[in-house]
């Protein structure tokens, strides 16, 4: 059963230097509040995964909690590049980011690999791509049945996985709908697993259409944080702020101003809710 | 009204996101990427074709949008899906079980081949790979669907001689490469670009151009194309758009989470 914590102390007992840290989300359910958390706590050289690192990653590079990012498509979604990732990987600041590069068909293989406890998962991928030649987690492999050429992904198996849900019960069972993208394969692939809620629900959760439940058992820790996946949203309890998004352009092209947007916006930020 | 007139009353933008549209004419469904593809598609769902199921890789299939997203994971496009699906779902069992007609991809670098680069950039030996976004969805997609279309505004800066990179893989280095490495559809089938449209030569794969937007000529269009851009034989005009491509498509915008 998972532990209803703190974001505080959910992050200081599970999230540590080193780790490979997944905070997924697939446009929806981006858990910004529990990486403004790690930020807050100093953690460093974090391998950090994620299918599509957007503003919330640009924000992880830019105050130097990363080491190295596992992705497969960067950028702030209908804005354009994300200029903290490309400044960190074209410049080295504030740290050189190592990248392990692949495409969405394989990053959610990768996943699938992971939470099915496989050490790697077939797919039609990277064909005449230039991708493999970058990584080492991509491979050939032939099917022992029909003989085809098939691409082989290393399983994704990160040591922490953090996502943001709509609700859970006092149990920490735990229950999100709209775009669900790779959230249940990130959390059954890891050693540990943060949940973010928007509302802790008295009694049993009510099942809802598309829904995916995750037992409490699965999870180390439930943390209520409502407003928790802004300037991303969670479908039913609030919307998408398309206008941060496109602010964060302005934000993140400077490094002074960055830094300024991090003092103002994360570093002196307490978090009230919890009192810590 | 003569074509030149229409092309009057429209920018070249238009021009490019009308005739995109109407390449996904007869189309059941179309895999979508965000920007370009996702402004045509939504049109063609206005215009050519309103039965055209829109796939978007965030997991929504058949999404009636009322205003262009921002991204493809506005909340509308599943609010308005026929079936919500989780990501690994989408790429497996839709994309890779070959249940797409069409996919439909934006590219920063396009060869003669219809190959793309989303990755890097070459910027000169005293300067670091410019970086971009990375692949996506694109190699697969570009794979497994049943015919690829590229919509990419039409400068030398786009359509370049050699990829820096290979992100994708549209015709390789030529006929029957598709086959070799085991790809299943048809591959890039049209480039809409804002001055024209470049098809693959039957014989070689190579891109020629096709046809030119009303007001556009030939030299326009080789002078803005990195390589040495043929022209074929049969090369035609696209029909101006019409009154009613042009308001769906600003209605569209007016509507929409993008300036463009």
């Amino acid at each position: 059963m998972a532990d209803i914590r703190s974001l505080h102390d959910a992050v200081r007992d599970l999230v540590h230097d080193g780790d490979t840290v997944a905070l997924e989300g697939f446009t929806h359910l981006i858990p910004f509040a529990a990486a403004h958390e790690i930020i807050r706590q100093g953690v460093t050289g974090l391998t950090l995964a994620r299918m599509t690192p957007d503003v919330v990653h640009d924000q992880l590079i830019g105050a130097g909690a990363a080491r190295k990012l596992v992705f497969s498509w960067g950028g702030n979604p209908g804005v354009g590049s994300l200029h903290r990732f490309r400044d960190a990987v074209e410049n080295g600041w504030p740290h050189p980011l190592e990248l392990d590069e692949h495409s969405h068909a394989g990053m959610a293989n990768r996943y699938v690999a992971g939470a099915s406890k496989l050490p790697f998962a077939v797919l039609r991928g990277y064909r005449g791509s230039g991708i493999p030649g970058r990584t080492d987690t991509v491979a050939t492999v032939t099917c022992p049945f029909t003989g085809e050429q098939l691409a082989a992904v290393a399983a994704l198996n990160p040591d922490v996985t953090v996502v943001h849900a709509q609700q859970a019960d006092r149990h920490g069972n735990v229950q999100f709908w709209g775009l669900t993208g790779v959230q249940k394969e990130a959390v059954l692939a890891a050693g540990r697993v943060l949940v973010t809620v928007e509302e802790i629900v008295e009694g049993a959760l009510e099942p809802r259409p598309g829904s995916v439940v995750l037992p409490g058992w699965v999870i180390d820790a439930v943390a209520l944080v409502p407003g928790g996946a802004h300037p991303s949203y969670a479908a039913g309890y609030s919307v998408r702020d398309n206008d941060f998004y496109q602010r964060w352009d302005a934000v993140s092209r400077d490094r002074d101003t960055f830094l300024r947007w991090l003092d103002e916006n994360v570093w002196n930020v307490r978090n009230v809710r919890e009192g810590s | 009204m003569s074509g030149t007139d229409g092309a009057a009353r429209c920018g070249r933008d238009e021009l490019m996101e009308v005739n995109a549209a109407r390449a996904l004419a007869g189309a059941r469904n179309c895999f979508v990427g965000i920007g370009l593809p996702s402004t045509a598609a939504n049109l063609a769902r206005r215009t050519v074709n309103p039965d055209l199921v829109l796939v978007y890789e965030s997991g929504t299939i058949g999404s009636r949008p009322t205003r262009l997203p921002l991204s493809i994971g506005d909340g509308e496009l599943a609010d308005t899906a026929d079936a919500v699906v989780s990501v690994p779902e989408m790429f497996n069992y839709w994309l890779q079980g070959g249940r797409i007609d069409v996919g439909f991809l934006g590219a920063a670098q396009l060869d003669r081949f219809a190959n793309i680069n989303t990755t890097v950039v070459d910027r000169g030996p005293d300067r670091p790979e410019g970086r971009l976004p990375g692949a996506g969805g694109a190699p697969e997609i570009a794979a497994n669907c049943g015919a690829v279309l590229i919509v990419l505004r039409h400068t030398r800066r786009n359509l370049v001689p050699a990829l820096d990179f290979v992100t994708t893989v549209g015709h390789g280095a030529g006929p029957g490469d598709r086959a070799a490495l085991g790809m299943r559809g048809a591959g890039p089938t049209a480039v809409i670009t804002d001055l024209g449209v470049l098809r693959p030569d039957p014989d070689t794969a190579e891109l020629v151009l096709s046809a030119l937007h009303p007001g556009v000529t030939t030299e326009q269009a080789r002078e803005a194309t990195g390589w040495d851009l043929r022209v074929a034989p049969d090369l035609t005009v696209t029909q101006a758009p019409t009154d009613a491509e042009l308001s769906a498509l600003r209605a569209l915008k007016a509507a929409g989470g993008r300036a463009s």
